[in-house]
């Protein structure tokens, strides 16, 4: 693999290979919690700060940690970040713990983080890995704002919780039911396949069925090997 | 009388009014991921069924008498994903040695179950809601048939749209996420069954 610097390691996640809209990895929270932009930021960062930790901590931990157990490895660490996160919002942001609910806690279970934990941070230095972190986790926090913010506007005529035209207007119910949030999520995507022109995504590489291992890894993950090698 | 409602009531409500799937975005991945074939997917809603059920009916237990009198509730996320994984790897190994045919259509479903974020959330969600044990299991199996039931519907739906000519932007996942839509709509219609 060639080096590749900081900020293109950075700019990948953010961009390239933007976790929900290119990777499809980590479906769950991107369609559960966008019913308002405040939720999508405050989930957006809390798994930000999640994956550069655990990038940071299981790279620092490569050469410790013995092959055959590294998964459970893996999802104790992210486990602990994630209830540091969980913990440390429930007394200072008590409103948006109560509003992410159940999600906050799934962020162990976000693929993205145990995704880029076993393809990225185990195999790189640290400050590369921290990168790597800190651009995914900005891409999938962006990828929720976008959503979120079609999803607030259409649906409840308001952004960030301030409404254009009053209580007595309400907007399109749609958007705030689940299938809106298919509904968006889709159009988002083919408007990405679009934009950058490249191949649809391959039917198989919906993402993180996999995730658990790279041998299992739906198919993104062998793809984005194969084109780093 | 109210054990009987209770049941009917949870079923119902996992099933259709709450489904994991459609209306609380819980195993989503999976849900995109396994759905391609029929087979794959009763596949997957078989071992989802097994594991969340066992699960739950694992992890209520350890949540009641082990985390809550000693004050480590915090530590409820951490424990039930090692509790899951650790579940998972024997079933796993037991099915491998006892009902290796089962193994065999199962096997490759097992391991991805760990990080099927559906298992966790009906763990974290039976210990809030659920203060009797049968209505942990019995919500954690009806959860896992709610699942299943989405997940099969949705692949037949998207064995129908390999053969159909799809706009070159839509093809592969975009389509997939408005069929996906589709069928939310259609189970939006359970709201409000039975009041709940």
């Amino acid at each position: 693999m060639e080096k590749k610097s900081i900020w293109q390691i950075f700019r990948n996640g953010l961009i390239d290979e933007n976790p929900t809209f290119r990777l499809l990895l980590g479906m769950c929270a991107p369609l559960a919690i966008t019913t308002s932009a405040s939720n999508a930021i405050g989930m957006g960062l809390a798994t930000t700060f999640v994956l550069v930790c655990s990038n940071a901590v299981i790279s620092a931990l490569r050469r410790v940690i013995p092959k055959e157990v590294r998964l459970p490895a893996f999802i104790t660490i992210i486990a602990g970040f994630v209830t540091i996160v969980s913990l440390v919002m429930q007394r200072y942001f008590a409103s948006l713990y109560d509003s992410l609910g159940v999600f906050l806690e799934l962020i162990v279970v976000n693929c993205i983080i145990l995704g880029r934990a076993e393809m990225f941070a185990s195999k790189n230095k640290v400050i590369p890995s921290l990168a790597d972190g800190l651009g995914m986790g900005l891409g999938f926090t962006a990828a929720l704002l976008i959503i979120s913010t079609i999803r607030e506007i259409l649906g409840n005529l308001s952004w960030f919780g301030f409404s254009f035209f009053g209580d007595d207007v309400s907007g399109m119910l749609f958007f705030i039911l689940p299938a809106g949030a298919f509904f968006v999520l889709g159009m988002l995507t083919a408007l990405m396949n679009v934009i950058f022109a490249k191949k649809p995504a391959k039917k198989n590489d919906a993402g993180c069925a996999g995730c658990p291992g790279a041998s299992a890894c739906g198919g993104s993950c062998d793809r984005k090997e194969a084109e780093a090698k | 009388m109210t054990v009987f409602r209770n049941i009917c009531v949870i079923l119902v409500s996992a099933i259709l009014v709450d489904n994991y799937v459609l209306s609380q975005f819980l195993g989503i991945c999976p849900f995109l991921g396994v759905s391609k074939k029929t087979s794959s997917a009763l596949g997957m809603s078989g071992a989802v069924i097994a594991v969340m059920t066992i699960a739950g009916a694992v992890t209520w237990p350890i949540h009641k008498y082990v985390l809550e009198p000693y004050d480590l509730t915090y530590l409820s996320t951490m424990a039930f994903i090692l509790i899951i994984a650790m579940l998972v790897q024997c079933i796993e190994i037991l099915l491998k040695r006892f009902i290796p045919a089962l193994y065999n259509s199962l096997g490759v479903y097992l391991p991805l179950i760990t990080t099927n974020c559906a298992v966790l959330g009906v763990t974290l969600l039976n210990v809030d809601q659920y203060g009797k044990f049968y209505e942990a299991v019995l919500n954690s199996f009806a959860a896992g048939i709610g699942f299943a039931l989405a997940l099969i519907l949705f692949s037949g739906i998207r064995e129908k749209l390999e053969t159909c000519e799809i706009p070159k932007a839509f093809q592969g996942m975009p389509i997939a996420l408005i069929a996906a839509s589709i069928t939310a709509l259609s189970f939006a219609g359970f709201a409000g069954l039975f009041g709940i």
